[in-house]
C-alpha cells in the first residue's frame, strides 16, 4: 500500500497515482511469469507444436515467421514491447494476430461475467442478510449449509445437471451456444455511425429487436445460473459476518431505540455499512469468476475466452495460449485496480 | 463442523482405499454389462457407454484426485511456508521481492495458470500436482508472512534472539510452531481447492489418460452422453466430488473457527 506523506491523509489524486504506479511492476512480473512458464521452461514452441513431425524447413519457416528463432532475451523484449502496443503475436495455426482473436472472444466472457456476478451478489446479499437476521435459527443454518455446498460444486457438474434437467429434459432453455444461428445482433447504425458492444443483450436492444433480446437471455440463463451459484457462497458468508458485526453497532441500537422498523434498519442502515467489504469481495472474486468462466464456457459451448483458450490447447497453438493467459492476468489486475480506487473514493480511511 | 467434515473425508478416503476389495467389477473393464443401463439390481449405479460398471468406477474414481491433492498440498505447503517464513523474517528486499512474485501469481485466475502449466507439462498425476501446487503457493505464503510479521516482534522471540539463538533456530523452534494451527487450516481448505482444480483440469482433458477410472473423467465423456439422458454416468461421480470437497471445506471452516476465537464469537 502507498505510504501517507508526512503522516497525513493522502489526497485522492496522490493515492490514485501511487496505486497506478504500483501496478506497473506487478504487470511486468506477471508478463515475465507467463513468459517463463510458456516460453522458457518448455523450450521451442514450434517443435512442440509439430510434435517433431514436420520437416526442418517448415519448422524454420514458422520460427522465422513467429520470431522464435531470435535469442530468448530478444523474444522477451519483443513480447513486452508488442503487448504495450496491443500486439500478442501471431497464431501458430494461420498467422493471424492473436490480439484480434482474443478481443473478439472477450465480449462473450464479459457478458457472462457481468450477469453471473450480478446474480451471485444479489442472491448472496439477500441470503446473507436473511441469515444474519435469523441468527442461529434453522434458517441461518440452512443458508450456511447451502453456501458451503455451492462452494463445493464443480461448476461444470452443476452446469451439466442444469442442462440435463432444464434443457434436455424440460426443453426450457437451449443446452449451449450463445444465440441461435442467424440471430446474431448487428447493433445500431445511424448514418455512418455504428455501435456494437459485442454484448448480445445490449446489441439486441440497440437493434430494437425484442425477440432476439429474449433469445439472447435464454441462452445466457443456464451458464449465468451455474457460474453465479458457484461463486455466491462467498458473498453469503461475507454479507452474513459483516451484517452480524454491523447489527451490533451503536447506530443500529440507536435506530432501534427510535422505533424504526426492522426492515428499514437492516436494509438501509446496516447493509449500507456492510457493503464496502462486499465491494472488495467482488474484486477479489473476479479471478475465481474467470477461472469458473473457463469451465462454464466449455460446458455450455459458450464462445468466449475460456473456450478459445481450451480450443487452442487442443491445437497446440502456443502463441494463442500465451496471449489468452496474459489477457486473463491483465484483466484481473485491472479489476483489482479499479476496485481499490473505487474503495478509496468511497472510504477515505483506506488512504490513511 | 470439524467432526462432520472429518467423518465425510475419512469415509471417502476409506472407500477409495478399499475399492480394490469392495468393487464388484474391474472399473476399466468394458462390456461387463449392456451399454448405458440405468441403475438396476445387477449394476447398482448403472453402466456407461462402454458397458463399464459405474459403481466400480465411482468407488475407484477418487484415487487419482486424492493422490494429486495430497502431492500438490505437500509441495505447495512446504514451498509456501518456507518462502513466507524466510521472506517475512528477513524483511527488507527479500520480503519485497517475494511478496511481489507471490502477489503476481495470486493475481492469476488459478485455473488458468494451472491450465497453462499442464498444457505445457502434459497429463499425469505428478504434472497435475505440480501445476496445482504452483497456483496455491501464495495462499500459504500470505498466511505465514502476516503471522511471522506479528510473531517476530513478540517478547519471547526477542528474548531468544538476545540469548544468542541463531536465525534458523528461532525460525524453526520458536516461530514455526506458532504458525502451525493456521497452516493446518489452509492445508484443509487447500485440499478442497486442489480437488476442484484437479477435477477441472481433468474435465478439460488435461488431467488423466483416457479411460482412467476418475470422477472428473467420467464427467468429461458423460457430457457427450447428456442427450441420451444418461444421468447416472455424470450424477454419481459428480456427487462424489461435491461430497469430498464439501467435507474438506467444512472441516477447514470448523478448524478456523476453533482456532480463531474472535470469529467464533461472531459466528
Amino acid at each position: 500500500m502507498p505510504q501517507p506523506q508526512q503522516g497525513g491523509l493522502l489526497t485522492l489524486r496522490s493515492y490514485v497515482v501511487a496505486r497506478v504506479l504500483l501496478t506497473i511492476p506487478m504487470v511486468l512480473l506477471l508478463l515475465t511469469l507467463v513468459f517463463v512458464i510458456l516460453r522458457v521452461i518448455p523450450g521451442d514452441p514450434v517443435l512442440l507444436h509439430f510434435e517433431k513431425a514436420a520437416s526442418p524447413a517448415a519448422m524454420d519457416a514458422m520460427r522465422h515467421e513467429l520470431g522464435t528463432d531470435k535469442p530468448l532475451i530478444n523474444q522477451y523484449i519483443d513480447y513486452v514491447w508488442g503487448l504495450l502496443h496491443g500486439d500478442m503475436g501471431k497464431s501458430m495455426i494461420d498467422y493471424s494476430p492473436v490480439s484480434q482473436q482474443v478481443m473478439s472472444a472477450f465480449p462473450a466472457t464479459l457478458e457472462l461475467a457481468i450477469y453471473s456476478t450480478a446474480f451471485a451478489v444479489v442472491l448472496g446479499i439477500l441470503l446473507g442478510v436473511q441469515s444474519s437476521r435469523r441468527f442461529h435459527s434453522a434458517q441461518d443454518h440452512g443458508i450456511r449449509t447451502f453456501g458451503t455446498i455451492t462452494y463445493s460444486l464443480p461448476v461444470f457438474f452443476l452446469g451439466m445437471v442444469l442442462q440435463l434437467t432444464l434443457a434436455v429434459g424440460l426443453h426450457l432453455f437451449p443446452t449451449g451456444g450463445r444465440i441461435a444461428i442467424g440471430m446474431e445482433p448487428v447493433g445500431l447504425t445511424i448514418g455512418s455511425f455504428h455501435i456494437a458492444t459485442g454484448l448480445f443483450t445490449v446489441d439486441t436492444l440497440l437493434e430494437g429487436n425484442l425477440v432476439k433480446f429474449v433469445t439472447a437471455l435464454r441462452y445466457l440463463f443456464l451458464p449465468t445460473i451455474s457460474l453465479g451459484l458457484v461463486i455466491c457462497g462467498t458473498f453469503i458468508r461475507m454479507t452474513r459476518s459483516n451484517m452480524l458485526e454491523t447489527l451490533r453497532m451503536d447506530f443500529v441500537t440507536a435506530a432501534k431505540a427510535r422505533g424504526l422498523p426492522n426492515r428499514v434498519i437492516t436494509y438501509t442502515y446496516a447493509l449500507k455499512n456492510a457493503f464496502l467489504p462486499i465491494l472488495t469481495m467482488i474484486g477479489l472474486q473476479f479471478a475465481a469468476l474467470l477461472a469458473g468462466a473457463v469451465l462454464t464456457e466449455t460446458t455450455f459451448s459458450w464462445p468466449g475466452l475460456g473456450s478459445y483458450l481450451v480450443g487452442r490447447i487442443g491445437f497446440r497453438d502456443y502463441t494463442a495460449i500465451q496471449g489468452a493467459v496474459v489477457f486473463f492476468g491483465l484483466l484481473v489486475t485491472l479489476v483489482s485496480l479499479v476496485v481499490d480506487l473505487l474503495y478509496a473514493y468511497l472510504d477515505p480511511r483506506v488512504r490513511l | 463442523m470439524v467432526v462432520i467434515g472429518g467423518i465425510t473425508v475419512l469415509a471417502v478416503v476409506m472407500m477409495t482405499i478399499l475399492s480394490p476389495y469392495i468393487s464388484p467389477f474391474n472399473p476399466s473393464a468394458i462390456n461387463v454389462g449392456p451399454l448405458l443401463q440405468p441403475p438396476n439390481s445387477r449394476f447398482l449405479l448403472g453402466t456407461n457407454h462402454l458397458g463399464e460398471d459405474m459403481l466400480s468406477r465411482v468407488l475407484w474414481g477418487g484415487w487419482v484426485m486424492l493422490q494429486v491433492a495430497i502431492l500438490s498440498v505437500v509441495i505447495c505447503s512446504i514451498i509456501g511456508v518456507t518462502i513466507g517464513l524466510v521472506g517475512a523474517y528477513a524483511g527488507g528486499f527479500v520480503d519485497k521481492i517475494s511478496s511481489l512474485v507471490m502477489d503476481s501469481i495470486y493475481a492469476f485466475p488459478g485455473l488458468v495458470l494451472a491450465i497453462a502449466i499442464s498444457a505445457m507439462l502434459g497429463p499425469g498425476v505428478i504434472n497435475m500436482a505440480l501445476a496445482i501446487a504452483v497456483v496455491y503457493i501464495p495462499s500459504y505464503f500470505r498466511v505465514v508472512r502476516s503471522q511471522v510479521l506479528t510473531v517476530k516482534e513478540l517478547t519471547y522471540v526477542e528474548a531468544a534472539r538476545a540469548l544468542g539463538a541463531k536465525s534458523r533456530r528461532i525460525l524453526t523452534r520458536y516461530i514455526l510452531p506458532n504458525l502451525l494451527p493456521s497452516v493446518v487450516v489452509v492445508v484443509t481448505l487447500n485440499f478442497a481447492d486442489a480437488i476442484l482444480t484437479a477435477a477441472g483440469l481433468t474435465f478439460l482433458g488435461l488431467g488423466v489418460p483416457v479411460s482412467t477410472a476418475d470422477w472428473g473423467w467420467d464427467l468429461t465423456y458423460g457430457r457427450q452422453l447428456l442427450f441420451s439422458g444418461a444421468w447416472w454416468v455424470i450424477g454419481f461421480p459428480g456427487l462424489m466430488i461435491v461430497v469430498t470437497v464439501w467435507g474438506f471445506t467444512i472441516m477447514g471452516e470448523g478448524l478456523s473457527e476453533l482456532l480463531n476465537p474472535k470469529l467464533r464469537e461472531i459466528a
